[in-house]
C-alpha cells in the first residue's frame, strides 16, 4: 500500500470502509461535509452497504442504533452543534451496550459558534455527554496517519466493549491534507452472539435500556462501571516526548499536540528544558502517567483550544505539589507555535527560574 | 376436540401490566397471532416505544429493541436497510410518532422504508398519566387541558396518518378502531395487510388503531368503547386512508422481499 495525500474527513471514511464500516448516517454539517460525501460516493458501490442522508442528527444516530442492533459495524459523524443532538442516542447505545462509532470534527462553539477549528467539546466527550451514568470511548487523533490508524481502532474497541467509540478531531484535522497509508481492508469480522436478526433456531431476545427495578438498574449501573474500570485498565494510550530531562512539561492533544510539538523544539533550542505528554486516548485519560511525571516534574503547561477543560482532568491526576499552568484559545483561534513558546519562555522566567533560584 | 382460542404461540405466559380493557393487549396478541399464521416470526424484529408499550418484550416472544421517545421509525430504517429480508415492525404511540417523533415518521414513509409502523392512537399520553397528545381532540379534558382541548390554545389534533398519506414512498395506510368486535377483526386484517405490503416490498406501511385507554379517560372500558364509536370516530373516521399496493389482496402469499430495495 502506497502513500496517498488526503484530508482528514476523506481519511476517516476510507479507514471506515476499510475496517468493515457498511452504514453510514449522517446529517451535513461543517466541517465534516467531506465524510459524508465520501460515503454517499463509496459505500453504495459495496454490496449490502447503505448510506442514507438522515433528515436530522437525532434521526441519524438512532439509525445507527438499529443498524448496530444487527451486528453491523456503523458510524455517523458531525460536528459540535450536531453532536449535541446526537447524545440522545449515544446514551441509549451505552445503555443497551450497542457498539457504535461517532466522529465529531468540534468547530467553535457554544450555540452555532463558528466553523473554526476547536476543542471545546473535551467535556461533552469525556463526561459521556447525554444523561445517564456511562462513558464512551474518545480517540484524539492529531494526524491524517493517526486518523486513519484510530479509526480502525476505533470499530475494533467499539465491538470489543460493546460501547459508543467517539473520535475526536477538529475542523483543522478534517480539513487538512496529509500523506496516509491504510491497513488492509479487514476481513473477518468479529462475530457476535447478542445481535437481533430474528429469532431463527433460537429463542428471541431483546435489547433495552429500561430496567424499572432499581436494584436491577444498579446492578447494571455497577456492571458497565466495570466495564469501564476495565477499559481504563487496557485501553489508555498516550504519547510522551522530552519528559526525560524536562522541567517542564506541556499536556495536549490532537491538533494542540501537534502545535505544542512546535513550540517545545523552539523551546528547546533557546534552553528550556520542555517536554509534552499526548494523551491519545481522552477517556480513559492517561492519569497514571502524568501522575508519575509529576512526582519528578512540578511544572505542568496544560494548552487546549478551549479555555481549559482538559486541565481538569490533568489537576485531579497530578496531587498538590504541582503547578497546574493553562493556556488556552478558544473560539476557533489556532495559535502558532511561536506564540506557545512565548508562553513557555514567561511562564520559565516568572516561575520557573525564580523557584530554582531561591 | 378441535381448539377454537388458545395462547397464541408467540406470546409469552406473562399476564399483561395493562390496565382493565386497554387496546394494547388486543393488538399485541393480534402481532403475535398474525406471525404465527404468517410464519414470519423467526425473522422479525420489533420495536417497543417509549410509553406503556415498551415493556412488550415482556409479553412477545420474538426479537425485540426499545426506542428512544419518538424514534422508532429511524431505528426501523436502520434495522431493516441492514436485513432487507426481515419484517421490521415499529410499535408506537400518539405522542410517539405524531409529536416528538414526527420527523422520523415522515421521513421514513417519504423514504419509502419497508418497514411496518403500528400506531396506537389513544388521544392522551398514557403512561404519564394522561397529558394532551397531538391526537386529543377538541374539547377533550387531559391533564395538560383542564378546561378541554381549545384549538387557540393548544392547536388542533393532528392527523399524522392523512399526512403521511400523501407521501408518495407510502403503500399501505389503514385507520382501524378497536372498539367492537367488528373493530377488533378489521384491526388484524388491516395489520396483515400491512405486514403483507411489507413483505411484497411495496413501501412504508402504517395502521393507525383507535385505542381505548379508560384509566386516563376516566372511564369504564365500555364507556370508553362507546367513546371511541361515538365521538372519536368522528375526527379520526376508520378506513384505508391510502392503498398504493400493486398486488392488492390477490397475491398475499409466500413473495419473498427483495434484497436491497430501492
Amino acid at each position: 500500500m502506497t502513500k496517498q495525500l488526503m484530508r482528514g474527513n476523506h481519511v476517516v471514511a476510507e479507514a471506515a470502509i476499510r475496517a468493515g464500516c457498511r452504514c453510514y448516517f449522517g446529517y451535513p454539517i461543517t466541517p465534516q461535509n467531506e465524510l459524508g460525501e465520501y460515503m454517499a460516493e463509496n459505500l453504495p458501490k459495496i454490496k449490502g452497504a447503505v448510506y442514507i442522508q438522515a433528515e436530522s442528527e437525532l434521526a441519524a444516530i438512532n439509525m445507527i442504533l438499529g443498524a448496530s442492533v444487527t451486528g453491523a459495524r456503523a458510524m455517523t459523524s458531525s460536528s459540535s452543534p450536531g453532536i449535541s443532538l446526537k447524545q440522545e442516542g449515544i446514551s441509549f447505545l451505552a445503555g443497551q451496550e450497542l457498539p457504535a462509532v461517532i466522529v465529531n470534527m468540534t468547530r467553535g462553539g457554544p450555540g452555532l459558534g463558528n466553523i473554526a477549528p476547536s476543542q471545546a467539546d473535551y467535556f461533552q466527550a469525556t463526561r459521556g455527554g447525554g444523561h445517564g451514568d456511562y462513558r464512551t470511548l474518545v480517540l484524539a487523533p492529531s494526524s491524517a496517519q493517526e486518523i486513519a490508524d484510530l479509526t480502525f481502532d476505533a470499530f475494533d474497541l467499539a465491538d470489543k466493549y460493546r460501547n459508543p467509540v467517539i473520535l475526536l478531531g477538529d475542523g483543522l484535522l478534517g480539513q487538512m491534507m496529509e500523506p496516509v497509508e491504510f491497513r488492509e481492508p479487514v476481513k473477518d469480522l468479529p462475530s457476535k452472539e447478542w445481535t437481533l436478526r430474528g429469532a431463527d433456531g433460537r429463542p428471541s431476545r431483546f435489547s433495552r435500556s429500561l430496567i424499572l427495578n432499581p436494584t436491577l438498574m444498579e446492578e447494571h449501573n455497577w456492571k458497565l462501571h466495570r466495564k469501564y474500570q476495565l477499559i481504563t485498565k487496557q485501553e489508555t494510550r498516550v504519547e510522551e516526548s522530552g519528559t526525560e530531562d524536562a522541567e517542564l512539561v506541556m499536556v495536549a492533544y490532537g491538533v494542540a499536540a501537534r502545535i505544542a510539538r512546535g513550540a517545545m523544539k523552539r523551546a528547546r533550542r533557546e534552553g528550556f528544558r520542555v517536554g509534552l505528554i499526548r494523551p491519545i486516548t481522552l477517556w480513559p485519560f492517561p492519569s497514571d502517567i502524568i501522575r508519575n511525571t509529576a512526582n519528578r516534574i512540578k511544572h505542568f503547561l496544560v494548552f487546549e483550544m478551549n479555555t481549559g477543560q482538559m486541565i481538569e482532568d490533568v489537576k485531579l491526576a497530578v496531587g498538590d505539589n504541582t503547578k497546574v499552568h493553562s493556556y488556552g484559545r478558544p473560539g476557533g483561534s489556532v495559535p502558532t507555535p511561536m506564540e506557545l513558546e512565548r508562553v513557555i519562555a514567561r511562564l520559565y522566567y516568572h516561575t520557573i527560574q525564580k523557584e530554582s533560584s531561591s | 376436540m378441535k381448539l377454537l382460542y388458545g395462547w397464541p404461540k408467540y406470546l409469552k405466559k406473562n399476564p399483561f401490566h395493562y390496565c382493565p380493557g386497554c387496546g394494547h393487549s388486543i393488538i399485541h396478541r393480534q402481532i403475535a397471532e398474525l406471525l404465527e399464521e404468517m410464519n414470519l416470526a423467526h425473522k422479525t424484529i420489533s420495536i417497543a416505544p417509549a410509553g406503556c408499550a415498551v415493556l412488550a418484550y415482556n409479553y412477545w416472544d420474538f426479537d425485540c429493541v426499545e426506542a428512544p421517545h419518538g424514534r422508532g421509525a429511524a431505528v426501523a430504517t436502520g434495522i431493516k436497510r441492514c436485513l432487507p429480508d426481515r419484517l421490521v415492525i415499529s410499535y408506537q404511540g400518539d405522542g410517539d410518532l405524531a409529536a416528538i417523533g414526527t420527523a422520523e415518521t415522515i421521513h421514513a414513509a417519504n423514504r419509502g422504508e419497508r418497514v411496518t409502523v403500528i400506531f396506537i392512537n389513544n388521544a392522551n399520553y398514557g403512561m404519564t398519566g394522561g397529558q394532551m397528545a397531538p391526537t386529543t381532540i377538541l374539547d377533550q379534558y387531559t391533564t395538560t387541558t383542564p378546561e378541554g382541548r381549545n384549538a387557540r390554545m393548544h392547536g388542533f389534533p393532528v392527523h399524522i396518518s392523512d399526512l403521511v398519506a400523501m407521501l408518495p414512498g407510502v403503500a399501505y395506510i389503514e385507520r382501524v378502531a378497536i372498539s367492537s368486535p367488528k373493530g377488533i377483526r378489521s384491526a388484524k386484517k388491516a395489520i396483515k395487510n400491512a405486514f403483507e405490503t411489507q413483505i411484497n416490498d411495496e413501501g412504508f406501511s402504517l395502521i393507525e388503531v383507535l385505542s381505548p385507554c379508560p384509566t386516563n379517560w376516566k372511564k369504564t372500558p365500555a364507556d370508553s368503547w362507546k367513546w371511541i364509536n361515538d365521538v372519536l370516530v368522528d375526527e379520526f373516521p376508520p378506513g384505508v386512508l391510502v392503498d398504493r399496493r400493486r398486488r392488492k389482496d390477490k397475491k398475499r402469499s409466500g413473495k419473498k422481499g427483495k434484497k436491497n430495495a430501492d
